[in-house]
């Protein structure tokens, strides 16, 4: 993919530069007019974006840093600036939501940790599955999609009820069958990381599936069919073939996967209310209920700010793993 | 950068309303509230009967769930989008009023000939924030203690208890008889509704008065919190009830006894048409009856361009609201006007039974945000002890001591924002 965006501009400098060279005076001016040109263009079709990216992402991003430099409740008339007294508070624990925030950062520590490598690995064995010809293979693909197009509230009602520990029927079939039928799904730890996990699994699975599915199936047959006359082994064409070829998807079911995982908010808010205690509560639940239902809108902003930082190093170990690495032969299997 | 602009919503509340009542030209009002549940339909048709009852006024009404009514309207009104009219819960009042987003009424409710005298004191009271009156208390609903006939009488009960010692008598002769749990302990929701009754009723108080402290930590809130594990301990209750197990398992027969709040009498009788219910005042447990109760009162809301008609065409329909409150028994709530409690109407709905237990009802305090700090604070406390995490008295005082720091924040803020 980086080729892409790295191709146009190298071939844009080496025609102006060859250009130049040709016959310097007369074509100089062209070539400087041509780029302007060019330029323009470019601008007109990053224009809607840029408007949506300035109003929707960097002017909220400033007006936020402003907020969280003032003790900021949108509903009062005085609007005192703390400078960063909302930062100190909330990293040395001065500040009373200092321990529920940092608590909501590590429940969303353990909740992406925990879920993503799941995300990633689950859904390219159920894809690999679904990509061998068998009958009824459309009926399995929709069902492993299915739950995904259920809202959060559907599939936290549903669960919350198949989960309950003196009333739900997962405990009850355990106790049918011989099991422990008390077990505390949704009020006791590590249960309730269980629970929301695995709920999240069952949800998103298909998602990811399908976006597998489908880069499968981009996957030339031949190559699989010259490695194993070469002798290579089903581990071996999936090692060397497989793989790099979902290389770029995978890159995306990462980054997709790890954001929906950091923004989880919904499940616990509904299925354990972020219990038992404030343990299930993630970074976003704490914020938004600082923000939202407190009003505390510029101490809200600095957690938002902190949590921002974070993500970003996230992002940047994400991109870095996924960097391209020219030298390696696999790049040639393309 | 709208945020910037500050708000300033004007204090006025009109002229006086005429004894003829509105004769202004056509106004429409809206009127916003969040009565979605089996209260919905009552409300409904109050608005109706008072639309059709005149020609000039049209109240549009505009439901949104509690959950979301109080961020959306406090965000309509600084927005300068506000509705003319709302009902709010008593408990919000002063959070509402500190942030500017009702007025005060003291003066409409001299012009609609209401006095203290019309309703029971507390209620009345609770309408009050810094010497004001902000609301009109519409209703009265409080815990009340549901009991499951046929499994009672299992145990040969035919009088739901009144005090704490029998309760226990029932709990024992329950489990003897072969009721596994007669009681399903929640650990959340309406968890702290009972601790706070049961707080009361050993003679504490959660709140200090004035906004400063978080008292709920006391001897009190330990017995109280103390007695509901008792019950999980001593095997009474299942252990890790989960959120709206205790209410779903006494609709589905499980358990003698539930405590709830008085509305889900609507919801029992329509999804549960086959359960025999008694509903009663809960049983005293400490020193003195207390339960925890709450109120529906109206309030005008501030706004950047009063408008005279509008005033005084909310004032009139205020005024038909609290005439027609009988009607609004329908809503499963206890109309707040004594008068419409005298009315056969009432005396035919199942909470006329919680009539004895009105003077023993308990209101938070008048302290601006403390609802939002009891949600982060002494519910997780509760949760933690029930779910048996930590021991009443410590999970108690540290929760205290945090809603304290975050009470003592919300003051200077507060009182900075009155600047």
């Amino acid at each position: 993919m980086s080729d892409v965006a790295i191709n146009p501009p190298a071939a844009g400098v080496a025609t102006g530069a060859s250009a130049s060279r040709t016959s310097a005076v007369r074509t100089s001016a062209r070539a400087a007019a041509t780029r302007s040109r060019d330029n323009r263009d470019g601008w007109l079709f990053m224009a809607p974006y840029l408007v949506v990216f300035t109003a929707f992402v960097i002017l909220p991003t400033i007006i936020g840093v402003w907020i969280s430099l003032h003790d900021y409740d949108y509903t009062l008339a005085e609007k005192p600036f703390i400078g960063l007294d909302n930062y100190t508070g909330l990293i040395d624990g001065s500040s009373p939501f200092a321990g529920a925030f940092w608590q909501g950062m590590q429940g969303t520590a353990i909740f992406t940790v925990a879920t993503v490598p799941l995300l990633l690995v689950l859904p390219l064995v159920v894809a690999l599955a679904m990509n061998i010809k068998f009958r009824g293979r459309n009926f399995f693909r929709a069902m492993y999609f299915a739950p995904y197009v259920l809202g959060v509230a559907v599939v936290a009602v549903l669960w919350r009820y198949l989960l309950d520990t003196n009333i739900g029927l997962v405990n009850h079939y355990l106790g049918v069958i011989g099991l422990n039928d008390a077990i505390p799904w949704l009020t006791q730890l590590p249960w309730a990381w269980i629970s929301l996990i695995g709920v999240t699994v069952w949800w998103t699975l298909g998602f990811n599936t399908v976006i597998y599915l489908a880069a499968l199936q981009d996957i030339s047959p031949e190559l699989y069919e010259a490695a194993k006359m070469d002798g290579a082994g089903p581990w071996q064409r999936f090692r060397h073939i497989t793989i790099p070829g979902l290389r770029p998807v995978l890159l995306f079911i990462t980054s997709v996967t790890i954001i929906a995982s950091v923004n989880m908010f919904g499940q616990s808010y509904l299925m354990t209310q972020g219990g038992p205690g404030q343990e299930t509560r993630t970074a976003i639940y704490q914020i938004a209920e600082t923000g939202l239902t407190s009003f505390n809108s510029g101490l809200a902003s600095a957690m938002s700010m902190i949590f921002s930082v974070f993500l970003a190093i996230i992002s940047m170990a994400v991109f870095f793993l996924f960097r391209e690495r020219p030298d390696r032969p696999r790049k040639d299997a393309r | 950068m709208a945020g910037c602009a500050s708000a300033t919503p004007l204090t006025s509340t009109g002229p006086t309303l005429e004894s003829s009542g509105y004769s202004g030209p056509p106004v429409t009002i809206q009127y916003w509230n969040g009565f979605t549940g089996g209260d919905g339909p009552a409300m409904r048709q109050l608005v109706e009967d008072f639309n059709a009852s005149q020609d000039l006024i049209d109240v549009r009404m505009n439901v949104v769930q509690w959950a979301q009514y109080y961020q959306r309207v406090i965000a309509a009104v600084h927005a300068g989008q506000g509705p003319d009219v709302g009902a709010m819960h008593v408990e919000q009042l002063a959070t509402q009023a500190a942030r500017r987003t009702i007025t005060p009424i003291d003066d409409v409710v001299t012009e609609l000939g209401l006095s203290g005298g019309d309703y029971p004191e507390d209620v009345w009271n609770a309408g009050m924030y810094q010497e004001q009156r902000y609301g009109i208390p519409l209703d009265m609903h409080s815990l009340a203690m549901y009991g499951n006939r046929s499994v009672l009488e299992q145990a040969g009960i035919t009088t739901p208890a009144a005090t704490g010692a029998e309760f226990e008598e029932q709990m024992s002769a329950l489990v003897g008889a072969g009721v596994s749990s007669p009681l399903w302990m929640p650990n959340r929701w309406p968890a702290h509704l009972i601790f706070l009754s049961l707080l009361w009723q050993f003679g504490g108080e959660p709140y200090a008065e004035d906004g400063t402290a978080a008292t709920f930590g006391s001897d009190a809130g330990v017995d109280a919190l103390q007695w509901m594990v008792d019950h999980i301990e001593q095997g009474y209750s299942p252990a890790n009830v989960a959120i709206d197990s205790q209410y779903t398992a006494f609709k589905n027969g499980e358990g003698a006894y539930t405590w709830d709040g008085i509305w889900q009498a609507n919801d029992l009788t329509t999804t549960a048409p086959d359960l025999s219910w008694t509903m009663t005042p809960l049983p005293t447990v400490g020193t003195e009856p207390a339960v925890w109760a709450n109120s529906h009162q109206l309030v005008l809301f501030r706004s950047r361009r009063p408008d005279d008609n509008r005033l005084l065409a909310s004032k009139q329909f205020l005024q038909y609201l609290v005439e027609n409150s009988a009607s609004w028994a329908d809503a499963g709530m206890i109309p707040a006007l004594t008068s419409a409690r005298e009315t056969e109407e009432f005396r035919a709905t199942p909470q006329a039974a919680l009539t004895e237990a009105i003077p023993s009802m308990r209101f938070l305090p008048p302290v601006a945000a403390v609802g939002e700090v009891q949600v982060q604070t002494l519910e997780t406390a509760i949760a933690d002890t029930i779910l048996g995490r930590a021991d009443a008295r410590s999970a108690l005082e540290g929760a205290a001591s945090r809603a304290t720091a975050m009470m003592q924040n919300n003051l200077r803020k507060f009182e900075r924002g009155q600047a």
